[in-house]
């Protein structure tokens, strides 16, 4: 079996998840961890596949891209390798007004801090922009990151908070 | 429990007593309520004098401004575009409140004891096309002071009016709800139904 991992993203209408669904689920291909949201009018969905081979899962798509309103694209992928150690999990909040590059500048500085964002949405109405961002971070470094974290927001014009994420297990 | 709840306590502290809106002795203006991106909500407020007149022409005008808002339960200061720890609470006959203290006003209020933390959905005036998941204390304690006569007060409540006094006091120290949602996929859209 091969691990594929699959992009849909297209114009939203009804029926977009059934008829990608019903064609994986025709080829045997098991559909293991996804996200599939609305972004604006965009409907957009990013799934790990376990089933055939790629071409072949392509080639069952195609039909639907076909009068131009969906891209899908199929690639196969390693299997999960070894885990990454687990860092503290945090969550990075940011607001303010939209300009170009928030999410750039924010994020090279969890990069350069050895930060790993797990889980990131960004939501932009009327001028508020919001970037909210799941990091996991090297133990003991959230201090000294969320001091860099305001010198980087404040030259954007923004604000930005970093606070644990709730460990709570219900 | 023994006592009179509104006797102040050793360190002076009492509850809200007799105050009501009335005690202002001025009429409130209804103010312009900014929105976000707007600096002022993001910046702390100033502690205030409370007994000056200019701290009970806001409250009043909190008051009124917070009236006259369909579903407002809440407003501070940097809401009206004023950087000061004051802000307007009530949820009266709201279907989450517990415990209920009517319509009042705090200045330089503080959370002391928060306990019994819990996650709930949150809109804000200033914030007027998103809401947001966020844990909050249902088990509240805050201290501060009203306005006019400057005396002091501790609040003890609990579920939504304690939401409410912890968003209003995240005003007042320049954060939005934004700033405490529980993850990537706490915000949302707000529904609009036409």
């Amino acid at each position: 079996m091969n691990e594929l991992a699959i992009t849909v993203i297209g114009r939203d209408r009804p029926g977009i998840v059934a008829d990608v669904a019903e064609v994986l689920a025709r080829l045997g291909a098991n559909l293991t961890d996804s996200t599939m949201t609305r972004l604006r009018g965009h409907f957009a969905m990013t799934l790990i596949c376990v089933g055939p081979a790629a071409a072949e899962v392509e080639a069952a798509l195609a039909p639907l891209a076909a009068d131009g309103q969906l891209l899908a694209t199929v690639r196969a992928v390693t299997p999960d390798g070894e885990l990454a150690p687990g860092g503290e999990p945090y969550v990075m909040a940011v607001h303010g007004a939209d300009r170009l590059g928030i999410v750039a500048a924010m994020t090279r500085v969890l990069a350069d801090a050895g930060g790993n964002v797990t889980d990131l949405s960004t939501r932009l109405t009327g001028t508020l922009y919001v970037v909210v961002a799941e990091v996991d971070l090297p133990p003991g470094t959230a201090d000294a990151l969320a001091g860099r974290l305001a010198e980087t927001a404040a030259e954007l014009g923004v604000g930005v908070s970093l606070r644990p994420a709730d460990p709570d297990l219900l | 429990m023994t006592g009179d709840a509104n006797a102040p306590d050793a360190d002076g502290y009492a509850g809200l007593g007799d105050w009501t809106p009335d005690t202002l002795a001025v009429p409130g203006e209804v103010r312009r309520v900014v929105a976000a991106p707007h600096p002022v909500l993001s910046r702390p407020g100033g502690e205030v004098d409370p007994t000056s007149a200019e701290t009970v022409r806001l409250a009043a005008d909190l008051i009124a401004t917070m009236r006259v808002s369909p579903g407002c339960v809440g407003l501070a200061a940097p809401q009206v575009g004023v950087g000061a720890q004051v802000f307007a609470v009530d949820v009266t006959g709201h279907p989450k409140a517990v415990t209920v203290h009517g319509t009042f006003v705090l200045c330089n209020a503080r959370v002391v004891e928060a306990t019994r933390w819990k996650p709930g959905r949150e809109g804000c005036m200033s914030v007027p096309d998103l809401t947001g998941d966020v844990k909050r204390a249902s088990r509240l304690v805050v201290e501060g002071v009203l306005p006019g006569s400057g005396a002091p007060v501790r609040l003890v409540t609990d579920g939504f009016e304690a939401r409410a006094l912890q968003h209003e006091i995240d005003h007042c120290a320049g954060l939005l709800f934004l700033d405490r949602v529980a993850g990537a996929h706490a915000v949302y859209q707000r529904k609009v139904y036409l």
